[in-house]
């Protein structure tokens, strides 16, 4: 079943046009290894190519974190990964960032191998990712201070991001003393004051109030339009990547897949009344709610197939 | 206005209180010490507390032909902030790196768990086989002269013995320092393009200081603490301890008990200092938790 499915050598843009009415996913699994040809085989600026990732724990056991997964990532992109606990959305993000290591198949960035932390490629952590010795500040240039940038360099930087997140009055702060989500804000200025190209996010919001969450969507995407760079975000929450993301990738639990790729055909801003917000969260969670449930089967078929 | 004074007022006869609390129990054992010493009447067994307390009102008088009592803990300092900095200088770094690494701890930590139980006390026999009466002197090649007396103070079996006691302490609180770091603070530092260097830099060392701060205020009461069993080591001709076991033998026990409690002040003082400083300097690890 692998070797079919890697020699079908697909690969799956995500820049696809997608229909109004109906929802039609732009790639399902099932397309993929019925169809040998792919019709675009167009090069994206993030290229996930046929990664798997197996952990072995100390005591021997093997765990499939992610099987055979092939996603293209045009430049520009918001792109939210959602899937179930555990389907290796965010051991995804990480081997992206080079955090950690493909067991087999490659991401090339910019058609290079991409297997170590990248300074073009930024990342945001779900919490208490900011050093609590330093300021508000002095974590926003911790980025230039290791690529050794000029004094000057560093204060505008840090005059310029400090403005972007309107956390100006906040500058000689200390994390502990501000709010969850203004810590977020600080960890995504931190990412970006280093320039990167790409934004991994690796649910940043996923440890805050409903309220500030929505809150933060909207803050980011006001960020995200003044400095569009290309973002992948790994998220719990289908509201949110209907309401953040231009694609939204589902993966299939353990050992996580690609299931669907599906285009937010709705114009921005997004409202919440839109029907077709309701259209897409409800197919989007029908599919993880079928995932849930045909979980232990996969799981077992898999578990007969590592130890056969 | 008036609420501000109010609210300050409480704080004031807040510390007021803390530090009349703090006071009771030294008032308390001082005044057990005086009806005792006037019950037993006895000076070998417990002399009264005025016959101690005269040694600190005249400091610069000779005690039992030993020199000044100032001179006398002067000399224990140094020793003991010698073998103390040599214990700085192996344990830190060391406690990183088997922090950090996982081989290194591994590797080390069979040897650190073996030693660790053993008191320094335990060492004497064999320090002194080893280094004898060599001292900082001999090693300089001095024979003669004011810095020969002054140097031939600083015995190598003394420096270690101390060196063992603050070693422990030191080294063991920087490996956790160091593996209690969350793993998020060294990938985020890693995503920006942080080499090993850096990482040990602007995460590890400042990320490990307060705990590492903390082994070495705990490294020093025991360095101190060694200081009695270091000077009673052959060669010793001063220092509190040396005061202590030579006080003892002529049976001068209240300079027995002025030298304890000139170690136990200093100690105490020593304590203090530090933990001054964790609280100015590492306010930030107070509040993450």
């Amino acid at each position: 079943m692998k070797q079919q499915l890697s020699s079908t050598n697909t690969q799956y843009s995500l820049k696809a046009a997608s229909l109004p009415e109906e929802i039609k996913p732009v790639y399902t699994l099932t397309n993929a290894i019925m169809h040998e040809s792919n019709p675009i085989q167009e090069k994206g600026l993030i290229s996930i190519q046929g990664v798997d990732k197996i952990f072995v724990s100390e005591r021997g056991h093997r765990v499939h974190a992610l099987s055979n997964t092939w996603i293209e990532v045009a430049e520009k992109d918001f792109i939210c990964i959602v899937g179930p606990s555990g389907c290796g959305k965010s051991t995804l993000l990480r081997i992206v960032a080079g955090l950690e290591q493909a067991s087999s198949g490659q991401v090339l960035f910019q058609e290079q191998v991409q297997n170590k932390p990248h300074p073009q490629i930024g990342m945001v952590f779900q919490q208490y990712s900011l050093l609590p010795w330093r300021t508000v500040e002095e974590n926003i240039i911790l980025g230039l201070e290791i690529d050794r940038s000029s004094a000057h360099k560093k204060k505008e930087t840090a005059e310029r991001y400090l403005e972007l997140i309107n956390m100006k009055q906040f500058r000689h702060s200390y994390p502990f003393e501000l709010s969850g989500g203004m810590q977020q804000r600080v960890a995504i200025a931190r990412a970006l004051a280093n320039d990167p190209q790409v934004l991994l996010m690796d649910e940043p919001f996923g440890a805050l109030d409903a309220h500030t969450r929505i809150l933060m969507q909207r803050e980011l995407l006001r960020i995200w339009e003044k400095n569009i760079k290309t973002v992948l975000f790994v998220t719990h929450s289908v509201d949110e990547a209907i309401y953040l993301a231009d694609r939204i990738l589902v993966m299939s639990a353990r050992p996580g897949q690609v299931k669907e790729i599906i285009d937010v055909d709705m114009p921005r801003p997004r409202t919440r009344s839109n029907p077709r917000y309701g259209q897409l969260s409800e197919h989007i969670l029908d599919m993880l709610e079928f995932d849930n449930i045909s979980q232990s089967d996969t799981n077992n078929e898999y578990f007969s197939e590592v130890h056969a | 206005m008036r609420f501000h004074f109010r609210k300050r007022n409480t704080i004031m006869s807040k510390s007021l209180k803390r530090g009349a609390l703090a006071l009771i129990g030294p008032v308390l054992i001082l005044l057990i010490w005086f009806v005792m010493a006037d019950v037993i009447d006895n000076k070998l067994i417990l002399p009264a507390p005025d016959k101690v307390f005269k040694h600190f009102i005249t400091p610069l008088a000779n005690i039992i032909g030993l020199g000044a009592l100032t001179k006398n803990i002067l000399v224990s300092l140094f020793r003991v902030f010698f073998g103390y900095l040599i214990a700085i200088i192996i344990a830190v770094p060391l406690g990183i790196l088997m922090g950090y690494s996982r081989t290194a701890n591994e590797l080390g930590n069979s040897v650190i768990s073996i030693f660790r139980p053993v008191p320094p006390i335990a060492w004497q026999p064999l320090v002194l086989a080893w280094f004898g009466v060599t001292s900082a002197a001999t090693l300089m090649g001095l024979t003669r002269g004011d810095a020969y007396v002054y140097l031939n103070n600083f015995k190598i079996s003394m420096t270690f013995i101390i060196f063992l006691g603050a070693f422990f302490p030191i080294v063991t609180s920087s490996i956790h320092a160091v593996s209690s770091i969350p793993k998020t603070w060294i990938e985020s530092a890693r995503v920006l393009g942080a080499n090993e260097w850096d990482i040990f830099r602007k995460i590890l060392l400042p990320g490990a200081a307060p705990t590492i701060i903390n082994g070495m205020r705990t490294g020093l009461g025991s360095a101190w603490t060694c200081l009695v069993s270091a000077e009673m080591l052959p060669g010793s001709l001063s220092g509190v301890g040396y005061l202590i076991t030579h006080a003892y033998e002529i049976a001068r026990v209240d300079v027995v008990i002025t030298g304890m409690i000139s170690i136990g002040m200093i100690g105490a003082f020593l304590d203090f200092a530090f933990r001054f400083l964790e609280s100015r300097k590492f306010k930030w690890q107070h509040q993450i938790k």
